[in-house]
């Protein structure tokens, strides 16, 4: 292995860590107000939806809103399945199947 | 809701039978890091990283886009420090992640709490926060769900370095749709109340705008941030209104 991209594995190694470590470890020695809770606990649905959007109207990295773009397409119905089951497995196996039908037809 | 008092496990219920509990749910997650992982093997391999450099990659800084962009930037001759930067830029956003993930373990001993960090991503953070709400957040369930979803990530960067470019159309098959098809089941089973769904809104927006204002990855967590505090004042409102 070369030594240049083995410290770069290592340096990634290291900036990637902290920041998944050091709330999670730091946040034990202060005390959190309730207002605080209440703010983290909007965190993972703000977070899957800052994802989401971005993931279902950029899929090659740049603005799609047209009906041209797959993905957009493919989440009507994964929606839709998503809220009549509320299964995780069979809402993503939709999904791909939604998404590879959109493949063969467009 | 966080619960106010540690969780622990119910009696009865053994350390090894929460792991493999966290290992069945950890199903969607392999499902969509297969294809990914598999393209992420190939892509770096064609960069010119040897396989032992790209599979060390994934066992040790475990980040799909930093992985990909790390990738891109060797094969165009960037140095260590721009790369390392990057990376760090991309992947900072896990800070607002390991915060929320806090109330739920910290129950834990630091040490736990420590190692269990090292294998928090997108997907296992939004799983178990959502998988949470029903269930006891204990650390075997916690390594069982993560440890699947690195083992998936690892095996099948491995698999791409190996097959060069034997298979580079997974996405024919609609395999890449599998995250998003995820995040759209987890992102409907969080939204308990129609604050959730306003703060979803709002974060889909300002991610979407602040991703053609703002160069990297800063959009996912100002949207978050903005989109949080929101839902944290409107929570407030709609409570003042019913007394």
């Amino acid at each position: 292995m070369r030594t240049e991209i083995f410290l770069t594995i290592i340096g990634m190694a290291l900036v990637t860590y902290l920041p998944r470590m050091i709330p999670l470890v730091v946040l034990h020695r202060l005390p959190l107000p309730g207002a605080v809770y209440r703010w983290l606990g909007y965190v993972p649905v703000a977070v899957m939806a800052a994802l989401l959007g971005p993931a279902l109207a950029m899929p090659q990295g740049e603005l799609q809103l047209t009906w041209t773009n797959k993905f957009i397409l493919a989440a009507l119905p994964t929606f839709l399945l998503a809220v009549k089951t509320r299964s995780l497995v069979a809402t993503v196996i939709a999904g791909i199947l939604a998404a590879a039908l959109l493949n063969i037809c467009l | 809701m966080p619960p106010d008092e540690t969780t622990l496990a119910a009696p009865g219920v053994t350390a090894a039978h929460e792991f493999f509990s966290g290992v069945r749910e950890a199903v969607p997650i392999v499902l969509g890091y297969l294809p990914i992982g598999f393209a992420y093997g190939i892509i770096a391999a064609k960069t010119g990283l040897s396989t032992l450099e790209t599979v060390l990659m994934s066992v040790l800084v475990y980040a799909g886009a930093s992985q990909f962009i790390a990738a891109g930037l060797i094969a165009a001759g960037a140095g260590c420090g721009t790369i390392v930067a990057t990376t760090f830029l991309v992947n900072l956003r896990h800070l607002l992640m390991s915060a929320a993930l806090f109330p739920w373990l910290r129950g834990l001993r630091t040490p736990t709490r420590a190692g269990l960090a090292f294998e928090l991503t997108d997907e296992t953070f939004a799983l178990a926060t959502t998988v949470f709400q029903k269930r006891a957040a204990t650390a075997p369930f916690l390594a069982g769900l993560q440890l699947t979803a690195q083992f998936t990530w690892v095996l099948s960067s491995l698999a791409g370095a190996l097959s060069g470019s034997l298979l580079t159309s997974v996405n024919r098959f609609g395999l890449d749709f599998a995250l998003p098809a995820m995040f759209i089941a987890l992102l409907v089973l969080q939204l308990r109340s129609r604050v959730h769904l306003a703060a979803a809104g709002i974060a889909a927006v300002c991610s979407l705008l602040f991703a053609q204002l703002i160069p990297g990855n800063w959009n996912v967590i100002l949207a978050a941030v903005i989109a949080a505090t929101a839902g944290m004042f409107l929570e407030g409102g709609s409570k003042n209104r019913a007394d």
